[in-house]
Order: structure tokens, then C-alpha cells, then sequence
């Protein structure tokens, strides 16, 4: 590439040569993010560590016109921070400050590099942050905000793009913006909720601003058993007609308990068709009248046993299970491929036995893990890459579950983000009007297409020019503009 | 006409003025252009009861909405105030009322949209289902952002059950620092109210929390005021507080609000807050452009939204609006010759 040496010579004049990596070796750390099945190594990796250096180095890669990926703590689950070949990765995790606690207003103010668990840890135990993605303890805020991820207790609390309400952002031709704020509400377009959840396509944010809320008072874990996922699915369904919204709600197969048991320990029944963890928080006495109200539906649903931790130590060990599950299934499985699908919570049952009915077409094993109080299903494909044909067989199969699910009304990612991963299923789910709606929006952030290019949209695109100012339409001239 | 017929007369149009209930036409600058309703889409498309989630055409009425839900033991947590308002113009002007507290904005419940584009498209983003982060989220590019980049013409949204239960607490006080101190420490407290407002009124203000659900009762017990079982008319009053002849929207923190108590007290002016949010409602009976610049002077965020046109001429109703360069980019691709509002926010 034309420049490519005096743009990393810039690079390290902005952050210094200790934090520009060019070496192949170096490099390989980065070349994939949580998802391996994809790698690619960057032409150089630079760490800033502040958001003026951010800016700066930003600005320098569109002098030189060349593309460049954000990343994060690179535990994003669909290739969101896989580099460009040629492009430049800029790596956040020097930016890990919290600049502001201000519990007064209920609001922390962060650098993207900050860790989520990090965040309710400084506003605790008062406060808390609700997203809470699995990988929480690692994953950083700045990847958050670009995935708009999820997590266990958003069935009841919401998404990232809930809770920031505040970002400083770096354009991709180095301008830096502020969009929104502390306060809610601010005149002008929701700007802030337009760059959430844009996978870094749009820019970079440098400073995050996110609310945080009171603890709840009271936390009631239970764990329900039942024959299988459908009869689990109907305890679902009864909890939440009942009019309740627990903080979570999530549902594990034979298979997941399985794996996840060798992990955790728990001593759940291996021979559970089904595990269904229901966790009520709030006021200590709403919480104590919902509970039994959540026991007596559950064995109305089919449950054979139900367990109730009956203090942290035991809920933690209920939530290892849940967490493990992904990382656990390692165990059984020397790979897996891991969906993140969502339908419609009525149609759990209709896609279950879809999903059951795939498997056994391709001769693969899947587990399933799911918040089954939003109707996100994590599918594991399960399958030996070194037995020939049987990945692709597996991705194969993995897309068949994704296709099912948008069919029965739902979408191709609840918190994974489309990343490269699943930017081949856009179509299934989106017209090609809709993807030139989309299209508009990325080209007023980013005409030249330099921020994460080759994600989210599922074929290239170039940005025409704006077209020109306002000129009064033959039809508004002939009077016909008026029939309205 | 259907919502292809609007896209496709967006095409050939000159410049329109989108309306539906027609409530909010008295907001942003004062613009002149034929008007282009979407009353005429007033289908309730699909109630998921199972699902809490429901997809409203964009002329269907919030009030008809939520009676459609209620009977189902659900509900549309939106009570912005105005019952001619229909979901296609409380999404794009982003207006919300107190359930606002618990249920956030419109913008954090609504899950899809359809918009009618100027090119003559007619495109979706989101979803129906409660969770999807597929695509750019053009639903939060389209709500709040007053029919200029889009006319929405289908709006899917989530639910929620309905509180079988409720009562309000009234915490009352004269003094608007004490009772903004007041409404602070309730804030913190993990009460999980339904709704959490602040009034003041001729000199005198109230804390007012709506508690739901079978423990209401006992939770009221823990908070010393005023318990009212029958509140309907304390919450018509304070989504009626968000109207007037002239109305500012202040956007601030929890703690600024004391200040926008205190602005209240010393104008006369009738006063509705969100505690938690920071969101305030300034009612006057008359206002000039000085008052307008000295109270943004002193609190910051002012949107002026009901106002006599004039008035409106005469000072912006928005005020300063942060990267507004971008706002700018982003109006170029979507509405390139600018005929969607023209000149309503964006001059």
C-alpha cells in the first residue's frame, strides 16, 4: 500500500513506538476476537492511550485513506473486532479509566476501555449497572456500546442502548462530537442511539456516559427441573401471563448441563430434560410474594424438582452454571459454533423441535442455552473440525437455525452483533430497501467507508456523493405538490 | 393511502407537513407546507399476547392502543398527556409521560419501525421481537426526530403487564430545595415505583410515587406521607401539566432539578418533573424571548414546545443542539432536498 510506512511512522509519533505493534508474531493476538473462526492480521496494531491520541490516529488513517478496526477487550462473539489485512487495529485497553462517578445523578462517566463489572463495582453496593454479558468481568464498555450487548437480567432491566445516554465520539475523518449527554432528552436527533450497537461502523467512541440504578433490595434464585425444553418453555410463558418480570430468566438443555456440570459442580440431575433458572429481584416484599407465585407455576408447568439457593454463595453457583455453559461445552465437544438467534417466546416449541429436527438431519449434536424470558436462543453446534467436511456442515446446519428463526418472526442476532459472522443472513431478515436505509446512514458518518469496513452490511457498498440542495420539484412548480 | 402510497408520493412531493392526530402541530419552528396525514393507517397490524409486543400502524390513537391491550391484562407504557395523540407522533416527537419513570422513553420501547422515504422507499428497521441488535437502529434515528429524515408509518413496540394494584404517595413541601432533596433520596431508594414525580404549583410542590403490585401497600408504609388509593386524577393532572400556553421541556440531572423548582417558585410558573430522569416541564401563562434565554442561561437544555407561533419566530424553540454538523450529514442523505417538515428543526 502507497503510505503505508509513513502512516505507521505517524502512528508512532502519536502514541509512541512502544505502543505501535507491527511485528507478524506481535500481531497474531489480535487477528481474531472471541469468535476464532475468523483471522486476519493487521498491517499494525496501535494502543493510544487517550482519546486525543484516538483522535489523531484516526485522522491519520484517513489522510492515508486506509480502513481501520476499533477493538476492545476482543471477546465480541461475531467477528465485530476481526482486523483488515492492510487496515490498522486500534486496540482501546490503555483506555481504561473512570473519569467521573457522579452517584448524585446517578451517572459514571468512562473510557471504552473500562471493563463492565468495572462499572458497577465503582457505583456499588448502592448502584449497579444492569447489562451484564456473560463475559463481564473481562469484556470492556467501549465494546458494549458498539455491540449494544445484552445479558442475563435485560428481560427486565434493557440493553446497553438503554443506559448510555452520553458519548464522545471519534468520526472516521478524525473529528471528534459529542452526542448527547448526562442529561435525557436533548433537542436534535437521538444520536447517541444511532451509534449504539453500530459495530463500530460509525466511529469510535473515547468517553462513554452510562446511568446506573439502585440495587435491588432482595434476590430470590431458584432453579426448576423438567422433562424437557418445551415443558420448561410453558413455565415461561406462565410466569410471565401471571404479570410478572423476573430479573431473569434462563433456560439450559441436557446437553448444557451436562457440560456445564463437569465445569461448575453444582450436583444438578444429570438426567433433567431441562433446567430452567428463574431469578426474582426488587422490593424484599414483592419479591417474597412473587416467589412462591413462580415455585407453584413451575410445578404446575411439569417440574420435578425445584431447587431455591438459599443464600449467595448457592445463587452463585446456580449463575456458574449459566455461565459456564458456553466455555463448558468445550468439554463435550472438541468445537462448537455458537448462534445467537431470537423468535418470538410463543414459538419456543415450534423452533425447539425444528432445531432437534436439523441436528438429526446433519447428524450433529446442539446444546441450547437460552434468556428465555426474550426469546434469545444461543444454539451450540457442536462438531470435531478435525473430521473432514464436519465444520462446514456445522456452519451449514448453524445457518439452517438462524433461517428457522427468522421465519418464525424473529432475528439473526439478540446481542452477538452481525459482525462478519452473520452479515450473509442481513438478507433474510432485511429488503434491499431497507439495507439502502442503513446504507444512508453509515455514508453521513463514514462517506468514505474507513470505519470497520466489511461488517454488518452483507455486501460492499460505496457512498455517492450527497446529492445536491434543495431545487423546487417540476411538480411543486405545475401546482400538483398540492393534493395532499 | 397506505403506507406505500405515502412512499410513493414522497417522491413527487415538493415539500410536506407530516400530521396524524394533529396535537403536536404547534411544536418546533413554524413551517408552511401541505400537509401529508397518516391518520388513514390506523390498523392495530398484530397484539402478541403471548409476547407482550404489538404492531401499531401509525395513526392509530396511544388511547385506543392501550384500551386494546388493557383487555388483555397488558399495557402500552406511554401516557404522554393529549388522548387525540396517535403512536406515529408520540414516536417521532419522542414525547413521554410519568410512566416514563419505570418504562423509559419511546425510544427504549419501541422495536421496529416502517418509515416512508423521500426517495419513494418504504424501509424497516429492527424487529418484533423484544431483543435483535440486527442493522443500524433506525427506530432511535426515527423517534424523536420530528417526521425530518422519515414519515413512520408502522411502529412495532413492547409491552407490559398491566399493575393489577397501585396507590401514590404524596410527600408534600413549600420549600423546592427540600423537596427536591426530598425526591433525591426516594430516587435512590430501590422502591421500584411505577412512577416518581415532582409538582410545583402557586408555592407550594409534592413528591408524588405510584407503587404497583401486591407489596404496594407495605412499601407506602416505608415512606412518610400522604397515601392516596384513588390517584387517577393526580396523574391526569401532572401529564396536564405538560401543556399550556407556553410550555419549556428542561433537560437536566436529578440534582439540577432543584434549580428548576426554585425558577418555578420565583415565576410563578407550574412546574412537572420526572425525578429520576431529570426532565422537567416549565408551564407559563405567557413567555417572551427574554425569559426563554435567561431561563436557558440559567438551566441549560430548554426545548420550547407549546408556544404561540410568534413566539417561536422569534427565538429558536430549540436551542443549541450538540454535533449538530452531524445532524446535518445524516439530514442530507435521508431527505436531500429537504421536504420532509422543512425547516421545523433543522434550518
Amino acid at each position: 500500500m502507497d503510505g503505508g510506512r509513513q502512516l505507521i511512522e505517524a502512528l508512532r509519533r502519536i502514541c509512541g513506538d512502544a505502543n505501535v505493534v507491527t511485528e507478524h508474531h506481535a500481531l497474531r493476538t489480535y487477528e481474531s476476537d472471541g469468535l476464532l473462526q475468523y483471522a486476519a492480521v493487521p498491517r499494525a496494531a496501535v494502543l493510544p492511550g487517550t482519546g486525543d491520541e484516538v483522535a489523531a490516529v484516526v485522522r491519520a488513517c484517513h489522510e492515508a485513506g486506509v480502513p481501520w478496526v476499533a477493538r476492545g477487550s476482543g471477546s465480541g462473539l461475531s467477528g465485530g473486532a476481526l482486523p483488515i489485512e492492510d487496515g490498522i487495529l486500534v486496540v482501546l485497553s490503555r483506555l481504561r479509566r473512570i473519569l467521573e462517578v457522579d452517584l448524585a445523578n446517578q451517572r459514571v462517566v468512562c473510557e471504552p476501555g473500562v471493563t463492565n463489572i468495572a462499572i458497577s463495582a465503582a457505583v456499588g453496593p448502592s448502584h449497579f449497572y444492569p447489562p451484564d454479558p456473560s463475559s463481564q468481568i473481562v469484556c470492556s464498555i467501549g465494546g458494549n456500546e458498539a455491540e449494544n450487548s445484552g445479558g442475563a437480567h435485560c428481560f427486565k432491566y434493557g440493553f446497553t442502548t438503554n443506559y448510555v445516554c452520553g458519548l464522545e465520539v471519534v468520526l472516521p475523518d478524525g473529528s471528534v462530537m459529542t452526542l448527547g449527554g448526562k442529561e435525557l432528552d436533548l433537542p436534535g436527533y437521538d444520536l447517541c442511539g444511532v451509534f449504539v450497537g453500530s459495530e463500530g461502523t460509525l466511529g469510535v467512541a473515547t468517553k462513554i456516559t452510562v446511568r446506573v440504578v439502585p440495587t435491588p433490595e432482595s434476590v430470590r434464585t431458584l432453579v426448576a427441573f423438567f422433562d424437557s425444553p418445551g415443558h420448561a418453555g410453558h413455565a415461561v410463558s406462565a410466569i410471565v401471563s401471571a404479570g410478572m418480570v423476573p430479573g431473569a430468566i434462563e433456560m439450559m438443555d441436557n446437553l448444557s448441563i451436562g457440560a456445564s456440570e463437569q465445569m461448575a459442580g453444582a450436583g444438578w440431575p444429570l438426567d433433567a430434560g431441562a433446567a430452567l433458572l428463574v431469578e426474582l429481584d426488587g422490593p424484599q416484599s414483592e419479591c417474597d410474594a412473587r416467589f412462591d407465585e413462580v415455585r407453584a407455576l413451575c410445578e404446575q408447568a411439569g417440574s420435578n424438582e425445584v431447587r431455591v439457593a438459599r443464600d449467595d454463595a448457592e445463587r452463585q453457583v446456580f449463575w456458574k452454571m449459566r455461565k459456564a455453559a458456553f466455555p463448558a461445552m468445550g468439554r463435550v465437544s472438541p468445537h462448537y459454533y455458537v448462534q445467537d438467534s431470537v423468535i418470538p417466546r410463543t414459538a419456543l416449541s415450534t423452533v425447539l423441535d425444528r432445531i432437534a429436527e436439523l441436528a438429526s438431519e446433519y447428524d450433529l449434536q446442539v446444546g441450547n442455552v437460552f434468556h428465555a424470558g426474550d426469546g434469545n436462543l444461543h444454539p451450540l453446534v457442536c462438531y470435531d473440525g478435525h473430521t473432514e467436511g464436519e465444520a462446514e456442515r456445522a456452519e451449514e446446519l448453524a445457518g439452517q437455525i438462524v433461517l428457522a428463526c427468522v421465519e418464525a418472526g424473529g432475528s439473526i442476532t439478540g446481542e452477538h452483533g452481525v459482525g462478519v459472522d452473520k452479515k450473509r443472513y442481513m438478507p433474510k431478515m432485511f429488503s434491499e430497501a431497507d439495507l439502502d436505509a442503513f446504507q444512508k446512514l453509515r455514508c453521513a458518518f463514514d462517506p468514505d467507508g474507513l470505519a470497520n469496513p466489511g461488517k454488518v452490511m452483507p455486501t460492499p457498498r460505496l457512498c455517492g456523493e450527497v446529492p445536491g440542495p434543495y431545487r423546487e420539484h417540476p411538480l411543486e412548480k405545475a401546482g400538483l405538490a398540492e393534493r395532499f | 393511502m397506505d403506507a406505500a402510497g405515502v412512499a410513493a408520493s414522497l417522491r413527487e412531493s415538493g415539500g410536506v407537513r407530516v400530521v396524524a392526530g394533529g396535537t403536536k402541530l404547534g411544536w418546533g419552528r413554524p413551517i408552511e407546507a401541505p400537509e401529508l396525514s397518516v391518520a388513514e393507517l390506523d390498523a392495530i397490524v398484530e397484539h402478541n399476547e403471548g409476547d407482550l409486543t404489538a404492531i401499531l400502524q401509525a395513526g392509530v390513537p396511544v388511547a385506543t392502543a392501550r384500551a386494546a391491550f388493557a383487555s388483555a391484562g397488558q399495557m402500552l407504557a406511554l401516557d404522554p398527556p393529549d388522548d387525540g395523540a396517535t403512536i406515529g407522533g408520540v414516536v417521532a416527537t419522542g414525547d413521554s409521560g410519568p410512566l416514563r419513570h419505570r418504562y423509559g422513553a419511546p425510544r427504549d420501547l419501541v422495536l421496529g419501525v416502517q418509515v416512508a422515504l423521500p426517495d419513494g422507499s418504504l424501509a424497516r428497521a429492527g424487529s418484533k421481537v423484544i431483543k435483535n441488535v440486527a442493522g443500524y437502529d433506525l427506530a432511535k434515528l426515527m423517534t424523536g426526530a420530528f417526521g425530518t429524515l422519515g414519515v413512520v408509518t408502522e411502529v412495532s413496540l413492547r409491552l407490559h403487564p398491566a399493575p393489577r394494584e397501585w396507590l401514590t404517595v404524596v410527600v408534600r413541601s413549600d420549600d423546592p430545595r427540600a423537596l427536591a432533596t426530598a425526591a433525591a433520596e426516594l430516587t435512590h431508594r430501590p422502591l421500584e415505583a411505577d412512577r416518581l414525580d415532582l409538582r410545583w404549583e402557586d408555592g407550594a410542590g409534592a413528591v408524588l410515587v405510584q407503587l404497583c403490585g401486591p407489596s404496594a401497600r407495605e412499601r407506602a408504609a416505608r415512606i412518610d406521607g400522604e397515601v392516596v388509593e384513588d390517584d387517577d386524577e393526580l396523574w391526569a393532572a401532572q401529564r396536564a401539566g405538560q401543556r399550556g400556553p407556553v410550555v419549556l421541556r428542561v433537560s437536566t440531572t436529578q440534582q439540577g432539578l432543584a434549580d428548576v423548582l426554585a425558577t418555578a417558585n420565583e415565576h410563578g410558573a407550574l412546574c412537572v418533573a420526572r425525578a429520576a430522569h431529570g426532565l422537567a416541564w416549565l408551564r407559563f401563562e405567557s413567555a417572551d424571548a427574554e425569559l426563554i434565554a435567561a431561563l436557558r442561561a440559567r438551566l441549560g437544555a430548554c426545548v420550547l414546545l407549546d408556544a404561540p407561533a410568534e413566539l417561536r419566530r422569534a427565538v429558536d424553540p430549540w436551542g443549541p443542539l450538540t454535533a449538530e454538523p452531524l445532524m446535518r450529514r445524516i439530514k442530507a442523505r435521508f431527505d436531500p432536498h429537504d421536504i420532509l417538515n422543512p425547516g421545523l428543526l433543522l434550518r
